[in-house]
């Protein structure tokens, strides 16, 4: 389900040095057509290798103009699908249109907390540094497991 | 001066440690490495340290899209002994108990933290109903109750599971020590000590700028190997392979050029799943009871058991070897009973009976969750062919082979284990090489067989199942251990063994190739003197299909057959020093088939070694199609000579640090 970017849509992230689905693409797909040489589109950006798409939807979820869409694999998919999402900060919303028509939508939660807030060592201890060749992490959160040691057999 | 195309600005930098890759396994490490870094200066030793990411860290890895299960969860009711006991038998017996042991206690503590940080994880509440994990239920560390999709499996809604566990590594480490979009090549050993690591190469896929970062430890972290061989789809599908296309097995071969031994890497992993889409079935088998069948509705699994018989004990398990469950499927599929079914229509309407109209409608939000949280072109061919699971029956279809360290694979680095599990202390086999250690640890965690050189996740051979969670536990434990590495080297002094104008002509080669011979033919792509990165990839996948047991061959080869491929791939890796990159995209896809060919010339090799077949359902050595105990019961390992450009494989001894036999009573 390679990606594609609508030429009614994307503005080429206002003229950035790279657009946010470039910036995202964990495959490096993602390419914004400077002068319309390679598109005919200037300043829009398009998927420059459709058969590496890993239809990983990072650049269609991060798209602040909800320019990119996928179409399923012509390949492999019959015509007239479509599955897209509109992601916020704590849920996503997923539309499902099938190719007979029907159409299903779900919300799904993604994260508890604001987006940006994580404290990563608020609250936490130090790291003992005598402990450092000893089994266990600098934090314990009553995660673990010491195990049985009649277990270990050759103990 | 700034850089041009062919002519890159050499950036040269010098860190105390480098993490190479930005997925669980480099977040882990990030997390974990401040406080040790900070208790390392208050003794007096400073360390930088740096992480580089070939991709953006909020989506990279394996992780990228999300998932919908944490699949490794020990919880407090079961012991990591139970939890390496299964990954064992899941590998047909021949794993290290010391490596999934120190996981199985570890693993926890960073599902917990991902809790913490805003990750929603599916809950019981004491009636037994399931909520999703935005409802403020008791978290995991305070006994709240997940929902088990398996044994060690609980869901989540994961769509930004990667994310979370991102933004968590960014702020620890800081901005300012994290570099992205700058893909690693090559690891550079020291001038003074081959067997140690000191630097690493890469380039910027933005800019025309090349980095060499010089280091006392690096944690090399770049996922397992995926699109070695030819797909099941081959146009505009072949981007959706199982695993994540952009993982080329730079860590298998980085690291084998650098000296590092590898292990199991005759091991794969060929899982089952939906046809086309790949979407996941585990939560179908565990959490919904689906049966899969073949065309008849015969549950394949129950008219072909006794062929679990034949091998003896992993068949026998509670849960055989997820080898095993492939080959009773394929002998259907060969004998002309195909299609096989995911029977999705009865496990729902099974469920149905007992459920309220509420708890209906959630639980077919479950079931799309299921692949919108991890496998999103799944529900696009389900949407396609009209598929509404509740109504129509899914095919299933065992995948092509991939190469990881973790799920149902094992292939890897040998790495040191734990001290304190009882791991051998000395070598019991002959025929190791003499420079390479003997027993299970040699004093760094997560350390391979090179100095300095530390790998976790995907990196890590003859340990499965780590999945996530796990792969984020082992880049922690990397990451305290590479502190106490630097400070016992503090004076040392990293060196170059290659001078930096070589590193860059070899780095650069495949844009030097282009320029210099772009203009001898009027077609860009055809061209005597160089070939492109896709041509290659796809001559590199048609041998490991044809010959090392792909789907062309119903995953079967033989010693003649590897004879061929093991020349082909010879050539093969000659030419690719002609790989062409006509802009800096193509240079990336020129090194990452680089390293697929790499490390499927030790997926070779292996194979070509262990005269057995050990994972039947996975591939078949048809000139040895059993599996023999008494001779090869035993890890095969290798190093790869850089100079001289070839493997030498070799044995070692297998041991059980906890008793298997308590999975059969």
């Amino acid at each position: 389900m390679p990606t594609f970017v609508r030429t009614d849509k994307c503005d080429g992230c206002k003229g950035q040095d790279k657009t946010a689905c470039m910036y995202i693409c964990p495959h490096n797909l993602m390419k914004l057509d400077m002068d319309g040489s390679l598109t005919g589109h200037a300043m829009k950006s398009f998927n420059q290798e459709p058969d590496q798409c890993w239809e990983c939807y990072s650049c269609i979820k991060i798209c602040p103009q909800q320019a990119i869409e996928a179409r399923p694999y012509a390949d492999i998919v019959p015509l007239g699908a479509s599955v897209q999402p509109l992601r916020g900060t704590d849920s996503i919303m997923w539309t499902i249109k099938f190719r007979n028509g029907t159409m299903k939508r779900f919300k799904f939660p993604i994260r508890t907390t604001p987006e940006g807030s994580i404290d990563p060592y608020g609250g936490k201890p130090e790291a003992d540094i005598s402990k450092i060749a000893e089994s266990g992490f600098f934090v314990q959160v009553n995660g673990y497991r010491a195990g049985d040691p009649s277990e270990l057999i050759k103990k | 001066m700034a850089g041009e195309f062919g002519n890159p600005e050499v950036i040269e930098e010098e860190v105390d440690i480098l993490i190479i890759g930005g997925g669980m396994g480099a977040c882990g490490a990030a997390y974990e490495i401040g406080p040790w870094v900070d208790a390392a200066k208050k003794q007096g030793v400073d360390i930088k340290v740096k992480l580089v990411d070939k991709a953006a860290m909020d989506r990279s890895g394996a992780v990228a899209q999300g998932l919908s299960a944490i699949n490794t969860y020990i919880g407090s009711e079961q012991d990591p002994a139970d939890y390496a006991r299964m990954v064992s038998n899941d590998l047909m017996g021949i794993t290290r108990d010391d490596l999934t042991y120190d996981l199985g206690r570890h693993v926890d503590e960073s599902v917990h933290l991902f809790e913490e940080w805003g990750l929603p994880i599916w809950k019981t509440d004491e009636n037994g109903e399931r909520f999703d994990g935005s409802k403020g239920m008791t978290p995991l560390k305070d006994g709240g109750k997940p929902v088990r999709s398996g044994k060690w499996q609980i869901m989540i809604n994961g769509e930004s599971y990667k994310w979370i566990v991102a933004e968590a590594a960014k702020k620890a480490l800081g901005i300012e020590n994290i570099q992205e979009r700058v893909f690693i090549v090559k690891l550079v050993n020291d001038k003074n000590d081959k067997n140690r690591v000191a630097g690493a190469v890469g380039f910027s896929v933005r800019d025309h700028k090349l980095f060499v970062y010089k280091f006392k430890a690096c944690l090399l972290v770049a996922g397992g190997c995926v699109n070695i061989f030819r797909p099941r789809s081959v146009g505009e599908g072949q981007g959706r392979a199982w695993y994540p296309v952009w993982n080329a097995g730079s860590t298998y071969s980085m690291a084998a050029e650098a000296g590092a031994e590898l292990t199991l890497m005759e091991n794969r992993f060929v899982p089952t799943r939906f046809k086309d889409g790949y979407g996941p079935v585990g939560a179908w088998f565990l959490l919904f009871k689906s049966k899969a069948t073949n065309a008849f509705g015969e549950v394949y699994m129950d008219r072909n058991k006794e062929m679990l018989d034949d091998y003896p004990p992993y068949g026998q398990a509670a849960v055989p070897a997820s080898c095993l469950r492939n080959h009773l499927m394929l002998k259907e599929m060969r004998e002309g009973r195909g299609p096989i079914w995911m029977d999705t229509v009865t496990a729902l309407a099974n469920l149905r009976e007992t459920l309220t109209p509420r708890e209906v409608k959630h639980l077919e939000a479950e079931a799309w969750e299921d692949f919108l949280d991890m496998c999103i072109g799944q529900c696009g061919i389900w949407a396609g062919e009209n598929i509404e699971p509740e109504k129509k029956n899914s095919e299933l279809m065992p995948t092509e082979p991939y190469l990881l360290g973790s799920h149902s694979g094992c292939c890897g680095i040998w790495v040191s284990g734990p001290t304190d599990v009882g791991a051998p202390t000395d070598e019991a086999m002959d025929g190791v090489p003499e420079h390479l250690p003997k027993g299970w640890n040699w004093g760094y965690r997560g350390m391979t067989t090179v100095q300095g050189l530390f790998t976790a996740a995907d990196g890590v051979g003859a340990s499965g199942h780590k999945f996530s969670s796990g792969s984020h536990a082992e880049g922690r434990m990397c990451a305290k251990s590479m502190v106490q590495f630097v400070m016992d080297n503090k004076d040392h002094t990293p060196e170059l063994d290659t001078s930096v104008e070589d590193l860059v002509a070899e780095i650069y080669r495949p844009v030097r190739n282009f320029l210099e011979f772009k203009d001898y033919t009027t077609a860009i792509d055809v061209n005597p003197n160089y070939i492109t990165p896709r041509m290659l990839q796809f001559r590199l996948q048609k041998i490991m299909d044809e010959y090392v047991a792909g789907v062309a061959t119903y995953y079967t080869t033989n010693e003649h057959m590897l004879e061929l491929a093991e020349a082909k791939l010879g050539m093969l890796k000659e030419d690719s020093l002609k790989m062409r990159a006509k802009d800096l995209h193509e240079l990336l896809r020129a090194w990452e088939n680089y390293h697929r060919i790499l490390t499927a010339e030790a997926h070779m090799k292996h194979i070509q070694f262990r005269e057995e077949s050990r994972y039947p359902g996975f591939y078949y050595r048809m000139d040895k199609n059993f599996v023999d105990e008494e001779n090869w019961k035993c890890f095969v390992n290798s190093v790869y000579d850089k100079e001289t450009k070839t493997w030498t494989c070799f044995k070692r001894a297998h041991v059980d640090l906890v008793d298997k036999s308590k999975l059969f009573k």
